[in-house]
């Protein structure tokens, strides 16, 4: 069973997004994500700068079976990105939720968070693909 | 056999480090017996089963068909006078058995399909001084003093000193209920299981070609990396697939398979675009190298590219090199990394 924190949004495609206090959201990939996909060996993040409308490829993670667009889950721009990730891309398997975030973006249409998955809607997901 | 026993790349660096046991029933055996076996396999194969002089020696080999494509890749052990035994492709196998059996139709020879038996692959630089004491009666001495490719029997146990990864190790085949005891006592001994995803990358890293990804029933062992299993010598030796591969050499644009190593970050795969300065050639497999942390390939190019190249991943073009395989062996990395 995999891990689903209450405080989190969630989209379709197993992303997560948590808001900040500076109304910044981080994104990261949920923990059935990195489990379906296997030991990630390689985090592509965005050069500084770039924008995104909700469902751009905004990272792409790849594991040792195949890489794997992650969309953007809501419209905005790039605030930063995870460093840690370029050396260790494992963090995202090991604790997908904290250390293993992705990127920072600053919403372009915050009113897009509101279509999210909240942590109940997202676990009806997984039973459902079950 | 799953793809990993929790995780792949652990797996990976205990074999180049110490040693793990892969399951590999589903490799097929073929046991081949009769006054024409040695004539036969001599037809069969594009290498010499007349190489190996003595019993339980063994030779790796392509099998082709008419065209000078390759059937199927497989290792060939010598038994006795008249008697071979075959390991071949699982996916192939119906495929391989079909062939096997219509070449055979001009020889007196039996074919028979060994499914009772199971084969395990202990790999590493430990594998064979650990696994040694496990084996029933004398057969661990006596397989400890194996050269390379060579094999024994003992009882029902047929170990040989060959794999698909680039370390030491055996390849053991047994009936069923001996090799289930064999995987516990394996286990117990604390030597790792070890899946498919390890598998694949141990052989990438060790420049051991792939049957469906690096060569396939279009391609002849010239353009995949194989040029050296085929025995041409004795020319009067007719193997199947023979006047279409000396058509082949004489072709001077002849793509070759080579290895590559990314420069640029990033993860290159199979059916991805490579780019040279002699023209465009393709990725057959490609992957992340535990050992070099880096990501490497093996690629059909065209046979005057060397030096630098690039490979394109998803729609962006990386800074490869093209390098000869292997790139690692026992342990130790064999290119230059930059």
């Amino acid at each position: 069973m995999s891990e689903v924190p209450e405080n989190l949004r969630y989209s379709t495609d197993h992303d997560w997004v948590r808001l900040e206090d500076d109304g910044s959201v981080v994104i990261g990939i949920t923990d059935h994500a990195q489990e379906a996909l296997g030991e990630l060996v390689y985090v592509e993040v965005p050069e500084a700068g770039q924008s995104f409308q909700r469902g751009d490829a905004c990272a792409v993670v790849e594991s040792v079976k195949a890489a794997s667009d992650v969309n953007a889950p809501v419209s905005g721009e790039l605030a930063a990105i995870n460093p840690a990730l370029e050396e260790n891309p494992d963090l995202v398997n090991q604790d997908p939720y904290d250390e293993g975030w992705l990127i920072r973006l600053n919403p372009s249409s915050p009113a897009e968070l509101d279509d999210l998955l909240d942590a109940d809607a997202y676990n009806r997901l997984l039973a459902e693909a079950d | 056999m799953p793809l990993h026993y929790g995780s792949q790349i652990d797996e990976h660096h205990r074999v180049r480090e110490t040693a793990g046991v892969f399951d590999v029933s589903h490799m097929t055996i073929v046991d081949v017996s009769g006054a024409h076996s040695r004539n036969y396999l001599r037809c069969l194969l594009a290498n010499d089963i007349a190489k190996l002089s003595d019993a339980g020696m063994g030779l790796y080999s392509c099998m082709l068909n008419d065209k000078g494509g390759i059937v199927d890749d497989l290792i060939a052990y010598r038994q006795t006078e008249n008697e071979y035994r075959l390991v071949v492709n699982a996916a192939t196998r119906v495929a391989d058995l079909a062939w096997m059996e219509s070449v055979a139709t001009d020889f007196d020879v039996a074919l028979r399909e060994r499914e009772e038996l199971m084969m395990l692959a202990v790999q590493g630089p430990e594998a064979c001084a650990s696994v040694a004491p496990l084996l029933s009666g004398d057969a661990g001495a006596a397989a400890l003093q194996l050269a390379s490719f060579a094999s024994i029997e003992i009882g029902q146990q047929f170990i040989a000193r060959t794999g698909y990864t680039g370390e030491d190790g055996w390849e053991i085949i047994l009936p069923v209920d001996q090799g289930l005891r064999l995987w516990d006592d394996i286990l117990a001994a604390g030597i790792s299981p070890c899946g498919l995803g390890a598998r694949d990358t141990l052989r990438l890293e060790a420049g051991l070609s792939l049957y469906g990804q690096d060569m396939n029933e279009k391609t002849s062992p010239l353009v995949s990396g194989l040029g050296w299993t085929v025995a041409w010598e004795s020319g009067e030796r007719n193997f199947v697939g023979r006047p279409a591969l000396e058509t082949e050499r004489e072709r001077p644009d002849r793509e070759k398979l080579v290895g590559l190593i990314l420069q640029d970050r990033g993860i290159m795969r199979h059916g991805q675009r490579v780019i040279t300065e002699a023209g465009d050639g393709i990725i057959t497999s490609g992957g992340f190298s535990p050992t070099i942390q880096r990501s490497i390939a093996l690629a059909r190019v065209p046979g005057r590219a060397t030096g630098a190249c690039r490979v394109e991943i998803r729609n962006a073009e990386r800074r490869a090199n093209i390098v000869r395989p292997p790139f690692v062996r026992n342990g130790r990395i064999l290119v230059e990394v930059t």
